[in-house]
């Protein structure tokens, strides 16, 4: 790889040992995917997890003198207030990792949003801006909906390019490498945000590949929700981190645009029954609950008007949790949906995220429902068993405390 | 001496042991960090222990965030593989291997592909860019 005398000096610690640590991993992942050299990045989002992993990697930096040049938004973590008050008394292993991946990322410079879908509001890139986001439903949104680059980072990858301010010019910052391989004719109808939860799903489990998949057949416009859900599942059951929905996405107005100069390697078709199937073998069955979950990704206050017009003015027969950023749970306050949830007992917390152990702790083991897969597959590890449901059949399922169908 | 086939470092290290293959991705997420036992459901590895081997998959899969603690906290209780083999590389898995020194190499000949059978005896030389069949 081609580094500039300044890129040579960063990396032989002449700004310092953090700048140098940061950069010798981005170095060596510039070589594994044959990156020519460097290019700077205008924005960045770090999935932020007060997990183990997290913490221990942001004090390795900051230990050895690391500050952002490009000031990251960040990830949700947990509002201990708020679950000390309405759940229960957060033990202090919680507290103590909450508080201080908080405070290690103040202090590398992150701007604290606390928020996983960054690309709605607070840290919005535009067409062909270079980037680094990490978050699995951030990466598909920019790259796809919105024709900004970056490549599927980590938490670490990205706060690594937050701090030298610079990326390797590799994969999806390159024009040749955003171009479709594989044909997704979609046959079944997709037409409701949940839809593209498990369309989402579905994908990767009939093409493992890495290959950019280009989408037909998709009639009319998703959603934000729609969209956010699609990429969150795509990168969840696989590693999409780029598609192309032919005459939607900015970079695939024909499908000849989306392929370019490619030819379709595989195809794939997806019927109502492979949605079907996919939905059989997710959902899980009907039956009793205990606490409903929704936020992951944040909801956006579209769908919080959704669960307060559902709702109305019934009550929740189990603990109804929506997680979602704190612009939108003021922004929910404001339009009158937050008391209407709070009237029916449920709960909007925001800045938190649904896996931050042992923060939830009290519902390990128990039985949920959420209209999301992905909160789902990481709560598998807290043996907490997700029904998934339509937002509004969901919450219908919380009124009465059962999933009936 | 074994059979010998190329193959290209991502992250540098030497491990020698039992290869096992998933035909899936793996999530580090979901395999018990405590033991080492994968616990997805439906996977190809279901129910079965990558502690202590040498890993052969398509690719990662999962979140940015839980790939690094899957494999972060499998490492503290040492029970992380030896060493990973991939046909995909992906930037989340790549970070996570370098950040936590576990040997990852790619881009294997295809020779190696053909031979290889689960639970076979390896040695892997990511530094070196080779592996062998014992």
């Amino acid at each position: 790889m081609k580094l500039t005398p300044e890129e040579k000096d960063m990396l032989d610690g002449k700004y310092g040992e953090g700048v140098a640590a940061a950069m010798k991993i981005q170095v060596a992942m510039g070589e594994t995917f044959e990156a020519e050299c460097m290019v700077p990045i205008t924005r960045a989002h770090v999935a932020l997890s007060a997990q183990d992993a997290d913490l221990w990697f942001v004090d390795k930096l900051l230990k050895l003198g690391a500050h952002c040049k490009v000031s990251p938004t960040v990830n949700p973590s947990i509002d201990l207030k708020y679950l000390n008050k309405h759940l229960f008394e957060i033990p202090k292993a919680g507290v103590d990792i909450v508080s201080a991946t908080n405070e290690a990322y103040k202090k590398i410079g992150a701007t604290l949003t606390f928020d996983c879908t960054p690309y709605l509001q607070q840290n919005v890139p535009g067409f062909g801006e270079v980037i680094a986001f990490s978050e699995s439903s951030a990466t598909p949104y920019v790259n796809s909906v919105f024709g900004a680059r970056t490549n599927r980072e980590s938490s670490q990858s990205a706060l690594c390019a937050a701090i030298t301010g610079l990326v390797p010019k590799y994969g999806l910052l390159l024009d040749e490498n955003r171009k479709g391989e594989i044909l997704v004719e979609v046959e079944a109808k997709v037409e409701t945000d949940f839809d593209y939860q498990i369309l989402g799903w579905c994908y990767p489990e009939l093409y493992k590949g890495l290959e950019i998949p280009v989408f037909t057949g998709i009639k009319s416009r998703p959603t934000p929700a729609g969209f956010m859900n699609f990429g969150a599942q795509l990168n969840t059951s696989g590693a999409v981190s780029m598609y192309h929905i032919v005459g939607i996405t900015p970079e695939a107005p024909t499908l000849e645009a989306a392929f370019g100069n490619n030819t379709i390697k595989h195809r794939v078709k997806i019927t109502d029954q492979d949605l079907a199937a996919t939905r059989e073998k997710l959902c899980r069955e009907p039956g009793k609950i205990d606490f409903a979950m929704f936020g992951c990704p944040h909801l956006t206050i579209d769908q919080v008007e959704t669960i307060a017009k559902t709702v109305g003015e019934r009550k929740f027969a189990v603990d109804f949790w929506v997680l979602t950023s704190s612009l939108t749970r003021e922004l929910a306050d404001r339009m009158g949906y937050l008391d209407v949830i709070q009237r029916a007992g449920g709960h909007i917390i925001a800045d938190t995220c649904i896996d931050v152990p042992p923060c939830w702790q009290p519902y390990y083991g128990k039985n949920a429902v959420t209209d999301s897969p992905k909160c789902a597959y990481y709560n598998e590890i807290r043996g907490i068993k997700f029904k998934i449901r339509p937002l509004e059949e969901a919450v219908e399922a919380a009124i009465l405390g059962e999933v009936l169908k | 001496m074994g059979a010998k086939f190329s193959c290209k470092r991502i992250a540098e290290g030497y491990a020698e042991g039992e290869i096992i293959i998933s035909k899936d991705a793996v999530c580090y997420y979901l395999v018990e960090p405590e033991t080492g036992l994968v616990v997805e459901r439906n996977h190809d590895l279901e129910g079965r222990n990558i502690a202590g081997k040498i890993l052969m998959m398509p690719s990662g899969k999962g979140s940015s965030v839980v790939q690094a603690d899957g494999l972060f906290k499998l490492g503290r209780n040492q029970k992380s593989p030896l060493g990973m083999i991939i046909e995909h590389a992906d930037p989340v898995l790549v970070s996570s291997a370098l950040i936590f020194e576990v040997p990852l190499v790619h881009k294997v000949d295809p020779e190696f592909y053909k031979q290889i059978k689960d639970g076979d005896k390896i040695i892997l030389n990511a530094t070196e860019g080779w592996i062998e069949i014992l």
